[in-house]
């Protein structure tokens, strides 16, 4: 405990000079927006005093009511469609990177679905799948399911011939040689594209929760808009911000902790 | 490629539920007819002008500042901290706010681009800046060029090359966001609120068509720049996607 302890001080010494600079720039960031918005006096952009209150009284305050009515319709959405792309996409991915055959079908149709924008899918999925949680989630999905899939493919193409020579003599069997040889030598591809696609999931979820929804955090947003009450706007915007860090950051501790064996 | 055609053909033999998916090839005609429309070239343009105008200036932004940013070591730190406080908020949460300050616009439209453009812009300047012969700088200092002129001559040709490639980046995000913007907002032209126009009419063809079209143009514009890529930065071979 106690050398754990002296460790972080001298991390903290040795990194003192990054630290003050980046708290710095913090404060810089937020003195300018205060002192921006409090010269402008201007009813769109209020000053941040007042937004980090709107954050603490709607939404922190009463986080039972918040979190049933915004955040878990929003993060069950995003987690679903996330989910279920990233297992498809790796499921594909690795028999498309192991068959050239079978690329070589699916390929242009993937590349093809990857340059239409995401959000484009909005309308015709509300057409075939409704207004629900289904066509969100299924959005959400077909977003994140291109970038997922080409790191996959590229994660298991580059793996190196010689492994699978080792597995050959081995005898070790089809199955085991998926999950054993193939999946941790394309994991760091895999996450790679798991990192892009969170960003993605994100801006997704809030766009189909801007349209034709009840509930999430993009509702909330925009409920605040129509209703004209800007500070709960920025509020919002600032919860968003945060729920998109929070994310990337679990995702990143979870490539920290699959990763961990690779020397880098 | 003629794979592709026959999975097509498969959908359309299949007809399990004609009430979900059209005959590959009727939706296939009513893309093409959708191009001899003149109110489909209107949306286009009008979609585009947002994209283009919103890119050049963010690229005009972002470019001197990556550029400002990637040469000063502690300007680098304090910036870097503010972008990542700034940039995980998605830019599309800006939309609502936006109607309300720029209304419905063109105006709106660039506005958000801008915004969302900037970031891979500007992480690729200051990336491209970090990846410049020291030798380069080192001979302008030599030859006694000045600060501006080194950075003019020798930085900014250096990092061009990842400069583009982020600005390729930025263009598709730019398209994301227009259409969007579009579906969300409404407005007079574009692409996202003629395919708002073809769900409210309840037109599955159309939809389809309209989907297929915004992926060509999506699929132009990434051809476009990889040529212009190819051609412009052929002498180097390290402009790669960070």
């Amino acid at each position: 405990m106690d050398d754990a302890g002296a460790d972080a001080m001298t991390w903290i010494r040795a990194h003192l000079a990054d630290i003050l600079i980046r708290l710095a720039a913090v404060a810089a960031l937020v003195g300018f927006w205060w002192w921006a918005t409090a010269r402008a006096q201007s009813l769109f952009f209020p000053t941040p005093d007042t937004v980090f209150e709107a954050v603490w009284n709607d939404w922190l305050t009463n986080m039972g009511e918040s979190w049933r009515e915004n955040f878990w319709p929003s993060l069950k959405r995003l987690l679903l469609g996330f989910g279920l792309a990233a297992f498809l996409s790796v499921v594909i991915g690795v028999a498309i990177g192991r068959s050239r055959k079978f690329g070589d079908y699916v390929e242009p149709i993937i590349h093809f679905i990857r340059a239409i924008p995401p959000p484009a899918f909005l309308p015709l999925f509300i057409i075939l799948l409704g207004i629900g949680d289904l066509q969100k989630v299924v959005l959400i999905a077909i977003g994140v399911f291109p970038p997922i899939l080409l790191n996959t493919i590229d994660g298991v193409r580059s793996i190196d011939p010689q492994q699978f020579d080792t597995a050959e003599v081995f005898q070790i069997g089809k199955v085991r040689r998926v999950t054993h040889v193939i999946l941790p030598a394309a994991a760091p591809k895999i996450f790679a594209g798991l990192r892009i696609s969170m960003s993605i999931a994100v801006i997704l979820m809030v766009i189909s929760e801007l349209f034709a929804a009840t509930d999430g955090l993009g509702f909330r947003i925009l409920q605040s808009s129509r209703q004209f009450k800007y500070v709960e706007l920025w509020a919002g915007i600032v919860v968003l911000g945060v729920v998109g860090t929070v994310l990337n950051g679990l995702l990143l501790l979870v490539e920290r902790r699959v990763l961990r064996w690779r020397v880098n | 490629m003629v794979l592709f055609v026959a999975l097509e053909l498969l959908t359309r033999a299949e007809l399990v539920t004609p009430a979900y998916l059209p005959p590959a090839s009727e939706i296939l005609g009513e893309t093409v007819s959708l191009l001899g429309r003149s109110a489909f070239w209107t949306a286009f343009w009008a979609t585009m002008q947002a994209c283009f105008i919103g890119l050049g200036i963010a690229t005009l932004v972002a470019v001197p500042l990556g550029l400002a940013l990637g040469l000063s070591k502690w300007a680098h730190k304090a910036a870097i901290t503010i972008v990542e406080l700034l940039r995980p908020i998605p830019s599309v949460a800006l939309i609502p706010l936006a109607i309300l300050v720029w209304g419905r616009g063109t105006e709106m439209r660039v506005a958000l681009i801008v915004y969302a453009c900037l970031w891979p812009i500007l992480f690729n300047t200051i990336y491209g800046t970090h990846h410049v012969d020291t030798i380069g700088a080192d001979t302008a200092r030599v030859f006694g060029m000045g600060r501006t002129k080194t950075v003019l001559r020798v930085y900014l040709p250096a990092a061009s090359p990842f400069i583009f490639t982020g600005v390729r980046i930025a263009a598709s995000v730019a398209l994301i966001l227009a259409v969007s913007v579009e579906i969300v907002a409404g407005g007079a032209n574009g692409l996202g609120i003629e395919l708002q126009l073809a769900r409210e009419l309840g037109d599955l063809k159309l939809s389809y068509a309209f989907t297929i079209v915004t992926g060509l143009v999506g699929l132009a514009m990434h051809f476009v720049f990889e040529a212009i890529e190819r051609r412009r930065f052929a002498w180097t071979t390290q402009a790669q996607t960070p």
